[in-house]
């Protein structure tokens, strides 16, 4: 079946084909004969008028596309740092498209008006200092601006403040697979090297670290709204990249260095799936996921899961083959949530303890590390 | 100067007594003009596979469920169990087009074309500098084309980490399998490949500034020469610098040493690597790699410049401007490097300081293209197959290099990197731009490389095709890279979150068919018109340069007499003194004609 449509496809392509070079033809009728191949003032008559169709062309699909597929792009920041990023991305797409609907308006309408007649004769315009000093200077210009608001903006973001309050979280990277590990009460990651990697201990936490023994390793990323979230990055093996479209954040990872990004999200994930833009968006997506269901149930496979939102972090620097499913989930919690949240987790020195222990554990003295006494270096390698 | 060439002129009658063989004329010819033929049917080729398989990859992404038999037939039962393509082959077909329309079809395919062909025949040399350099450097450049095609039969598949093969992923079989054998084979190809490009670009450099012939100043040398010549410099600055980072990579791979590689935990072990960094790999990569996407650039500009201005029937607008702006293009190429590592984990700092020169690089890209609109303003435009390519390229790179405003920018770039985004803005800016630059070339030069004319109507037939699918298939990859969809993705099915961008992957993927299948057209043209084209009169586009004052049957030499003697610039078209709207180089000035540009 797909095999005929195909066919069928590709014979009414030639059959198109064949047509329009018919048309090209068909214009020919009544000139004189040329059989040069250059092109003749019927030539340039239809090309164009084409010239001319093809500015209504890009005009359409701008504006098609700005309504159909403007609605999909990201939206609303759910970081602090996220609205100075957008509003230089859309200070920039006005001024692209500014110049975008000029400079093509005067391609193809010059194409259509200067179309050449025989007998007729170009202006002989060779140069002039003022006009070219005039589009050197106004970009000059424009681009100074982008420039200057562009650094600030960067210096803002990138440059992190360690004098600042904020919650250190070690985002670790391997195939294909995220983990996350808090720094604990002391807020100071333990040192780590894949080194150390042994057991239950992946991500190569130094156990004897003083700093490492109230770190707590997860596979959910739990982070507060309304506090600066310092995120230290390692990978394992290859390169990945921590990609958190929603906080406008990426950084790579980098096996055997340790990179960085703060931001502080502003939205919780119960709040963010409650912005009407996300409504929208998860409900078109269920609707899309309904159809397709139907049509897997009709062939006997099994009905698609509804979609609700959640942040996610993925993966974004090719990884290996299964980089494409590279995902940990985000959940940003209210200050009380995540702090009931994270007494709930099991801390890394104690799972330690418990794996290795050879007999049942007797007591469980493992919250006493807690007073362990921070320096205030930075602890991770 | 004439008096040499008149005597080269009669060696060359000697020479054509002596029976060429078939070998010595169309296999291992040291004659331009047959080098330049043999690069861009080699060129064509390793399109026709790049582009087949961007196909394939779009298929895939569009109908990520279905099985196609198609896929089963090229990639065989062993990629493609029962027609469902697996995922690293994805990556591999995905790294294998990405270099493949790099550097064999837009660096070697375009340049290697082009500046062969029109370097001796349009500064009126007899040959390039040194001939036999030439052609090791087209056998070179053949020999790493089919060392690059035979990885793709190695058991564990081809190179698949991404054409940008950055480390540890490329450096270790365990994290991949096709960085086994198939990157052995990737880089061996390329360290061969950049030998060739390197006695190419060196031949070139010594013919433009040595053997232009008597009154061919550098300022009146055409465009296309300019380009060619900063091209090939900007080629011998940077393509070193990649076959050392190749090096310094097989070093890592096959030697233990530690280049690229630090503290890496892959397969159950701690491998030994200590002291490396993949960031430094990264910097060394893109030392060539930015330079790189200017190599593909500039020719294609060259050559539209050329095509504009013929066929405007007008001199090229700001013809010293366009010289200045080249070079500064060329100059300020080679430090803007780091606006493809903004997040890579190198210092932020380093990261203002790389968006300041990306920036800057706007200016003389605005400049060229508001003198390529003048150049068509209050023109007698003949809209030739080549014209309707050229007026193309100036639309797709602004559309394209519109958004590097964007990625450029390293605050914006955090959150489009590596999305679907980039790929929009490269494909429009270098991919189609270059494409477009190139197909005016072939269409533009047809006569002079085959004697023959191609059809003008499957010419325009090509051009709309094109021109529709290519807007068709990158313009909506702007808005699903704006929605945050990385690229390098064998489906996105495990993302509900991305399950509204599907319908637009398959509009994406239903025009890159149809472009796909639609080159069709273009290779019957080319192909069919060389050996049944129309037979072309000398100079059919009523052409300045000096190319068009050679025999339409290709000689050694070029030029059956002395080579010709220039008095003008090549843009006198539509002189006010002249009855005719163009002037050859080669027309003496009038007794009082002034030079009536600067």
């Amino acid at each position: 079946m797909t095999s005929l449509l195909v066919i069928i496809v590709l014979v009414l392509l030639a059959v198109a084909l064949w047509q329009l070079t018919k048309i090209f033809d068909l214009t020919q009728v009544g000139s004189s004969v040329d059989n040069s191949q250059v092109a003749n003032d019927n030539d340039n008559n239809v090309q164009g008028y084409l010239m001319f169709g093809f500015l209504a062309f890009i005009y359409i699909l701008t504006i098609y596309g700005l309504f159909a597929w403007g609605g999909l792009v990201l939206h609303t920041p759910a970081s602090e740092h996220g609205a100075l990023v957008d509003s230089l991305m859309n200070i920039s797409w006005v001024l692209l498209f500014i110049v975008q609907a000029i400079t093509q308006v005067l391609i193809h309408y010059f194409s259509f008006k200067y179309r050449g007649k025989s007998g007729q004769k170009a202006l002989y315009f060779a140069d002039n200092n003022k006009l070219e000093a005039v589009w050197s200077i106004i970009p000059a210009v424009v681009l100074a601006g982008l420039i200057l608001y562009g650094l600030y903006a960067w210096t803002n973001i990138m440059f992190i403040d360690d004098e600042e309050d904020t919650v250190v979280i070690e985002l670790y990277a391997q195939q294909f697979k995220w983990s996350a590990r808090y720094a604990g009460e002391d807020n100071v990651l333990g040192k780590a090297n894949v080194r150390y990697i042994e057991g239950i201990n992946t991500l190569g936490v130094d156990m004897s670290d003083p700093n490492a023994q109230d770190d707590i390793v997860v596979s959910e990323l739990h982070i507060p709204k309304g506090r600066k979230v310092h995120f230290k990055m390692r990978s394992q093996d290859v390169l990945h990249s921590a990609y958190m479209p929603h906080f406008r954040a990426q950084m790579n990872c980098v096996p055997g260095m340790v990179t960085e990004f703060a931001f502080e999200p502003i939205y919780t994930t119960a709040e963010y799936r409650e912005l009407p833009y996300m409504i929208e968006k998860v409900s078109h997506i269920n609707e899309l996921r309904a159809q397709k269901s139907t049509k897997l149930v009709a062939s006997g496979g099994t009905a698609l899961d509804p979609y609700t939102f959640d942040y996610l972090l993925l993966c974004n620097k090719i990884c290996g083959a299964s980089h494409y499913n590279m995902q940990m989930k985000i959940i940003v919690d209210t200050p009380e949530d995540y702090k009931k949240w994270i007494k709930e987790q099991a801390i890394l020195a104690v799972q330690v303890k418990e794996a290795n222990a050879p007999a049942p554990a007797i007591g469980n003295e493992a919250p006493a590390q807690d007073s362990v006494i921070v320096a205030p270096v930075v602890a991770v390698k | 100067m004439s008096a040499e060439g008149h005597d080269h002129g009669h060696d060359h009658e000697h020479e054509h007594h002596h029976k060429e063989t078939f070998i010595t004329k169309y296999i291992f010819s040291i004659d331009h003009k047959m080098i330049a033929k043999q690069y861009l049917i080699t060129g064509i080729i390793m399109g026709i596979i790049g582009i087949v398989m961007s196909m394939l990859f779009r298929m895939q992404l569009a109908w990520p469920e279905e099985s196609f038999k198609i896929f089963n037939v090229l990639l065989g039962d062993k990629w493609a169990p029962d027609g469902v393509m697996k995922n690293d082959v994805y990556l591999a077909l995905v790294t294998i087009h990405g270099t493949i329309m790099v550097f064999f079809v837009l660096t070697a395919g375009l340049s290697g074309t082009f500046s062969n062909l029109l370097i001796p025949l349009q500064i009126g040399a007899r040959d390039m500098a040194s001939g036999f350099m030439n052609m090791i450097s087209y056998w070179m450049f053949f020999l790493s084309a089919v060392i690059m095609l035979s990885s793709l039969f190695v058991e564990a598949g081809p190179a698949s980490s991404g054409w940008t093969i950055y480390p540890p992923l490329s450096a270790l079989p365990q994290a991949i399998p096709g960085s086994g054998m198939g990157m052995t084979l990737w880089l061996i190809s390329m360290a061969i490949f950049i030998a060739s490009s390197l006695m190419g670009s060196l031949n070139y450099i010594v013919t433009v500034i040595n053997l232009r012939t008597k009154g061919m100043s550098m300022t009146r040398l055409p465009l296309t020469i300019w380009t060619f010549f900063v091209t090939a410099i900007i080629g011998v600055v940077s393509f070193p610098v990649l076959l050392s980072a190749a090096l310094l990579l097989i070093f890592d791979r096959s030697f233990g040493t530690s280049f690229f590689l630090s503290d890496i935990y892959i397969a159950g072990e701690v491998l030994h690597y200590q002291g490396g960094s993949p960031v430094l790999f990264e910097h060394l990569f893109w030392f060539l790699g930015h330079p790189e996407v200017y190599i593909v650039i500039l020719p294609a500009m060259g050559l539209v410049s050329e095509i504009l201005a013929t066929n405007s029937r007008k001199p090229i607008f700001g013809y010293r401007a366009m010289i200045m702006s080249v070079l500064a293009i060329a100059f300020l190429s080679t430090i803007v490097w780091g606006h493809h590592m903004f997040i890579s984990g190198m210092n932020p700092f380093l990261g203002s300081v790389f968006t300041f020169t990306t920036l800057l690089i706007a200016i003389p890209s605005a400049v060229k293209a508001f003198n390529w609109i003048t150049t068509l303003w209050k023109g007698n435009l003949q809209l030739n197959p080549a014209m309707l390519f050229s007026i193309g390229m100036i639309s797709t790179f602004i559309t394209g290099g519109l958004t590097g405003i964007i990625l450029g920018d390293s605050t914006l770039d955090i959150n489009v990197h590596d999305t679907y985004f980039v790929i929009a803005h490269f494909h429009l800016v270098m991919g189609i731009s270059a494409l477009y630059g190139m197909f005016g070339g072939i269409y533009h030069w047809f006569p002079k490389m085959f004697g023959r004319m191609m059809d003008k109507n499957l010419g325009y037939v090509h051009f709309w095709i094109t021109a529709i699918c290519a807007y068709g298939v990158f313009f909506p990859m702007h808005f699903i890279g704006l929605a945050g969809l990385p690229r390098r993705y064998y489906t996105n099915t495990n993302f509900p979150l991305f399950d509204d961008l599907q319908n637009v992957n398959v509009l994406i993927t239903v025009f890159a068919l149809v472009g796909g299948v639609f080159q069709l057209v273009f290779l019957y043209n080319f192909f069919a018109s060389i050996f049944y084209g129309k037979k072309a009169v000398q100079n059919p586009w009523k052409s300045n340069t000096l190319e068009w004052t050679t025999p339409v049957e290709h000689i050694h030499g070029n030029w059956p007499g002395a080579i010709p003697e220039v008095h003008r610039w090549p843009y006198d078209y539509s002189n006010p003194n002249h009855d005719v709207d163009f002037v050859p180089q080669n027309v003496p000035m009038k007794p009082g004609e002034e030079v009536l540009h600067h």
